[in-house]
């Protein structure tokens, strides 16, 4: 399993990129424990393929194999009620004192609850561009979608958006 | 950013701001947008929304269990890895039995050179379930069945596993495959709890009598052994620590 030493280690190839992993599993699932399952799983099969990796470009190698394991995941969950509903409470900030910064979080969760209820296609390319400051082409390699398509994904994610921030801003 | 009619160039003014125009596209687009106000306003929003995406609470470091779950992973494996124990894996079993028995001798000994003071049980246990799950091959004889289970074990042990089917409990029976473990050939009955499974490792026990259920954790893994039967009986899973201590008691309350 391991290869040579000369070869970096699994842990030192993935372990940069834990966090993109299980920021994109959390936005994808929207549920922690499943997020945490996800990328578990994801942990596993990418030590499996390990083998078989050239090196180039750790980053997308690994955000793809978790973004197909999230979406195994969801597929599986389909069809149960209430699974597709957003988690909001695994989208706020668990460390936030709610007393200290009411005003500034709702914002905040508001901002969260509007990705969240993003198709899910729009929700991904919006995610590895704007977190993970991904290329077009990087994200195409991903998600196996063709630049063009996401392009129009990230410009619809970010429409409807903008849309929902200013209709608030109108509220408030 | 909203009407029917779009703008053409709108695209272009967001592969602007992500940084994905060449110069020249992009000296070209400053200059349409001089004068036309749907890009204008479209430019300003993606600097609002980019804005307020930067926001930290919007992301989410891995949690410790993951970091941990990693390490584990990426240990440095003892030399026994590298006995291919996919060699003793099921295709083979079926397709040549005698081979297989080779091998799983072979296997056997390479174990017994590699671990010759007394070896880490928990280790192997946790390495047996773990291995099975990332060669994604968790059951030789797959069926919910205890009476196909059960006899699918004839003829390739010295011993008979008991297979008891715990689904009426939430433990349902899934299957069982074969394994080798310090040299000898055990069986291990697959059960699943929700979506986690459930190895449970047997082979004759080597003292005498029965023996209670001790838990040790490792790795976000936990193991439960037991003798039972005059059989070892090895639980192994990462569902949390109380349902696998359930699982064991009805396993060994089941006649």
């Amino acid at each position: 399993m391991s290869g040579p030493s000369s070869q970096p280690s699994f842990e030192a190839v993935v372990l940069p990129y834990l966090d993109a992993g299980y920021n994109l599993a959390r936005w994808l699932v929207r549920d922690r424990g499943d997020a945490e399952d996800v990328v578990q799983e994801a942990l596993v099969r990418a030590l499996t393929y390990f083998p078989s990796f050239r090196g180039t470009n750790p980053r997308g190698w690994f955000l793809q194999i978790v973004r197909n394991a999230a979406y195994a995941s969801m597929s599986l969950s389909r069809g149960i009620p209430g699974a597709e509903l957003p988690d909001e409470d695994a989208l706020a900030d668990p460390a936030d004192d709610p007393e200290a910064a009411l005003i500034r979080r709702r914002g905040r969760t508001d901002l969260a609850r509007h990705i969240a209820r993003l198709e899910v296609e729009l929700r991904e390319t919006l995610i590895l561009r704007e977190f993970e400051d991904l290329s077009y082409k990087e994200i195409a390699q991903i998600t196996g979608a063709p630049i063009g398509t996401v392009m129009s994904r990230l410009w619809r994610a970010r429409r409807m958006l903008a849309l929902a921030i200013r209709r608030e801003e109108q509220d408030a | 950013m909203n009407g029917v009619a779009e703008c053409p160039m709108l695209l272009l003014v967001q592969a602007d701001i992500d940084g994905e125009l060449d110069a020249g596209r992009a000296a070209d687009l400053l200059q349409h947008r001089a004068d036309c106000p749907e890009c204008q306003a479209a430019y300003a929003d993606l600097l609002m929304l980019r804005d307020r995406l930067r926001e930290p609470a919007l992301r989410e470091a891995a949690p410790e269990s993951l970091r941990q779950f990693l390490r584990a992973q990426s240990a440095p494996q003892p030399p026994v890895r590298h006995t291919e124990p996919r060699v003793i894996r099921p295709a083979r079993w079926r397709a040549n039995a005698g081979l297989a028995a080779g091998l799983a001798l072979a296997a056997g000994l390479a174990l017994a050179v590699y671990r010759p003071t007394g070896p880490d049980m928990v280790a192997l246990v946790i390495d047996d379930h773990v291995r099975a799950l990332q060669a994604g091959h968790l059951e030789d004889v797959v069926s919910t069945d205890r009476h196909t289970v059960k006899p699918w074990f004839e003829g390739k042990l010295d011993f008979a596993p008991p297979v008891k089917d715990l689904a009426d409990r939430q433990y349902p029976l899934t299957g069982g495959r074969l394994d080798v473990m310090n040299g000898r050939p055990i069986a291990v009955l697959v059960y699943r709890r929700g979506t986690h499974p459930i190895n449970l490792l047997v082979w004759p026990a080597a003292e005498q009598g029965d023996a209670d259920a001790v838990t040790e954790n490792r790795n976000g893994f936990t193991t439960i052994r037991w003798r039972q039967h005059g059989l070892t009986l090895w639980a192994v899973s990462d569902v949390e620590q109380a349902q696998l201590e359930e699982f064991v008691r009805l396993w060994r309350a089941t006649p």
